[in-house]
């Protein structure tokens, strides 16, 4: 959209040679401009562009593991529609990323508001939440997962010197609980990285509007709804679309923590996926499933981008 | 000549690739594979694949193997859960190991996929050839082909704690013999407290419930899996009996509190610490139970709801030579070895693991420990279930058996989770058949 402008110089010629050098730079550049990217092109293609055609084609075919795949036309897709497991994949997905949005918002407004303090210690805080984005998903599952175990974890064994349970909790027993397992995972390791970012988004706001609208005699709520939070829109949307994609995939945490369990109530999307083409080894269904993954995600994302848009304008 | 020089590489080595390619074609299908003339033991560096539930097991027999060949074996220990992608994965990236085993009950997938080597011939000219587990070769084999040979072999039995049936005014010597014995030893065990119990069930486990659970209808007289692994039958009073008692177990706290969600990974830890007082599991935990001292245990066959007939779940694995293995010779040299008198004897059989070859159960240390002898003589009773998807189907954390014995176990209704999941399993076995 802005691309127009950029080349608006070459429009007013001075000088006939300058004129005359440029046009050749001009003509030049695209050849030139090609081969910069060429690498990069290259890489992408062959990373990314060909298996792409690759998973598009398997999503048309038998694909067994071994012996050679058959055309099967859109039966994958028709099969789709019937999976109860994908469906309910979809749903609960759906309902995971509005929970943990939310939620990782709500408690990273706290954090801010604690490590943004001028009092001592802050810059300790800050740390102190921010480690925990530093331990890989699967790791960080693992010790949730051994943590969270009725004998072995120290969860129960918390809780229960802290005089507040008689019986070990059972942290992955029932759907509930063991969401509610996922999302303290969850929380625990992102948050961090989601109060680095409003942190600077924050910072990033001068202080004499604060100022100036004290003397106006704004209250602290007038001050959060008129300057911080219209100040913040850009690192809330950059946020915001990051959460979201980050939760439509998720995948590690759940396979190591809940197998998609209990009772198949933990089951994402993309882990759904992963067990039709490693469990059951259905790799056609699997590549229908993550073509559908793929185009929800490019809607998804385009929508997200268009009203991050119309709100900058 | 220089671009001409810069694609001869790679062209002689996709013609080698592919000479080597159709050389393994011709290998496989001819029948005569595995054996030259020249001497199988040449130094080669051999690959070896074995999920984690065999680890020590298979590390013991390849470093005796290692040590006394010139040929070296290479093993990699590959999590349980992780094996069935780790394989589909190299399969197709013709990237498997020269040998690979498999749990007998996912074999049937491969041997239909064509993972494995025919080696119908090497085997067969064994002179001990009758003698080798037959379990083990029925789910080796494919279309009248021979496709692995045992590489462990395992049997679920029933094991108890001596010390706590004391501690609960029980006879140590009489472990329970039906149902109704089980329910009430576990309320009186149960009942000494202090974090004890008297049982542990996994209620989060396909497999340990297939390991565990199927051995209690097929000694009542039920084929569960029938028709060449067509047809499933779980919707009958066998299981409900079944259900019954371990959902009595679970309600009435007589199992360790983490039964929920116990997957299988942590099932045995109580029972070895000495905190459960009965616990059906299998031989693989016999090499860990003789080698602690904490408590004397027992160990009996499982049962019949009515305690009048018994019966095993014998599982394990086999090893076969992959398909696209470069050193079959030198692979079925390793493979041949572990059969040996030798090897199943002074290294199977002398840790407390049962050898895969009927004519030495009666062995020195097998037949030494009444234990040891009780686990291999059931082996009589004992089946392995056959069918195409079964892992699919029953070991799966999000398949219709988990979930079944998850309804059965929790829900309200044990009839209604047993016809649901004759349903889905039936319906899977078709889909796949």
């Amino acid at each position: 959209m802005s691309l127009t402008t950029t080349r608006a110089g070459a429009g007013t010629p001075t000088d006939a040679a300058v004129a005359q050098r440029r046009k050749r730079a001009a003509a030049r550049r695209p050849l030139t401009g090609l081969l910069f990217v060429a690498p990069t092109a290259a890489i992408v293609a062959g990373l990314f562009l060909v298996p792409l055609a690759i998973l598009v084609y398997m999503s048309f075919t038998d694909w067994p593991l071994l012996a050679n795949p058959t055309p099967n036309g859109v039966d994958n897709y028709k099969n789709l529609a019937d999976d109860s497991q994908f469906i309910g994949a979809i749903t609960f997905t759906l309902l995971y990323t509005a929970i943990i949005t939310v939620v990782l918002y709500l408690v990273a407004f706290v954090m801010v508001a604690i490590a943004n303090s001028p009092r001592r210690g802050s810059r300790f805080y800050r740390t102190a939440f921010f480690l925990p984005y530093v331990i890989g998903t699967a790791a960080a599952s693992t010790m949730w997962w051994v943590d969270s175990n009725d004998s072995l974890g120290v969860f129960n064994k918390a809780l229960k010197s802290a005089g507040l349970i008689d019986h070990p909790v059972g942290f992955l027993d029932t759907p509930n609980k063991a969401l509610f397992t996922v999302i303290s995972l969850v929380v625990w390791k992102f948050v961090g990285f989601q109060m680095i970012v409003l942190l600077v988004g924050v910072q990033s706001i001068p202080g004499e509007l604060y100022e100036a609208a004290r003397v106006d005699g704004a209250t602290t709520f007038q001050q959060l709804r008129y300057i911080t939070i219209p100040g913040l829109r850009p690192t809330l949307a950059l946020l915001t679309v990051l959460s979201v994609t980050g939760s439509l995939l998720a995948f590690d945490q759940f396979y190591v923590l809940t197998h998609g369990g209990p009772d198949n109530s933990t089951m994402t999307v993309v882990l759904a996926l992963y067990n039709k083409a490693f469990q059951s080894f259905r790799l056609g269904e699997a590549a229908a499933e993550a073509v559908v993954l793929l185009v929800a995600l490019i809607l998804l994302n385009v929508i997200q981008m268009r009203l991050l848009r119309s709100r900058e304008k | 000549m220089a671009s001409g020089r810069r694609w001869r590489g790679p062209l002689s080595v996709a013609a080698v690739a592919a000479l080597a390619l159709s050389m393994a074609a011709c290998g496989g299908s001819k029948s005569n594979t595995s054996t030259t003339s020249g001497n199988p033991d040449d130094g080669s560096q051999l690959t070896m694949w074995v999920r984690s539930a065999t680890d020590q097991f298979s590390q013991r027999l390849v470093d005796a193997y290692n040590k006394s060949h010139k040929n070296k074996v290479a093993l990699t220990i590959i999590p349980n859960d992780n094996y069935l992608t780790k394989v589909g994965a190299a399969a197709g990236s013709k990237s498997l190991p020269d040998i690979l085993a498999s749990d007998v009950v996912y074999t049937p997938n491969y041997t239909k996929q064509g993972l494995f080597k025919d080696i119908t011939s090497d085997v067969k000219a064994l002179p001990y050839f009758s003698n080798i587990a037959q379990s083990h070769i029925t789910v080796a084999s494919y279309q009248d082909k021979i496709y692995a040979v045992p590489h462990k072999l395992d049997s679920s039995v029933f094991f108890y704690n001596k010390d706590l049936f004391k501690k609960a005014g029980l006879d140590p010597e009489k472990p329970p013999a039906n149902f109704a014995d089980i329910l009430d030893y576990a309320r009186k065990i149960t009942a000494l407290g202090n974090g004890i119990t008297g049982f542990d069930l996994a209620g989060s486990c396909g497999g340990c419930g297939v390991y565990t659970l199927f051995p209690y209808a097929w000694a009542d007289g039920r084929e569960i899996l029938s028709d060449g692994g067509k047809k499933v039958d779980i919707n009958n009073d066998s299981f409900k009996a079944i259900f019954k008692l371990y959902k009595q177990l679970s309600d009435e706290k007589l199992v360790d509190s983490s039964d929920k969600a116990q997957d299988g990974a942590t099932w045995p830890a109580n029972f070895l610490a000495g905190k459960v007082g009965m616990l059906p599991l299998g031989s693989p935990i016999v090499g860990d139970l003789l080698k602690q001292t904490k408590f004397q245990w027992g160990v009996t066959a499982l049962m019949s709801p009515d305690g009048s007939k018994t019966s095993t779940f014998i599982g394990g694995d086999v090893a076969g030579i992959s398909a696209t293995s470069k050193h079959p010779a030198q692979a079925w040299d390793f493979l041949k070895w572990t059969l040996d008198e030798n090897a199943q004897v002074e290294i199977i059989a002398k840790n407390g693991d049962l050898p895969g070859r009927t004519d030495l159960t009666g062995n020195k240390y097998t037949a030494a420990d009444p234990r040891t002898k009780l686990i291999a003589d059931g082996l009589k009773n004992g089946h392995t279930p056959f069918a195409l998807p079964f892992g699919d189907l029953f070991n799966n954390p999000n398949g219709p058996w988990v979930a079944t014995i998850r309804a059965a176990l929790y829900g309200p209704d044990i009839d209604k989770a047993l016809a649901d999941g004759q349903a889905k399993i039936q319906a899977g076995l078709d889909a796949a058949n």
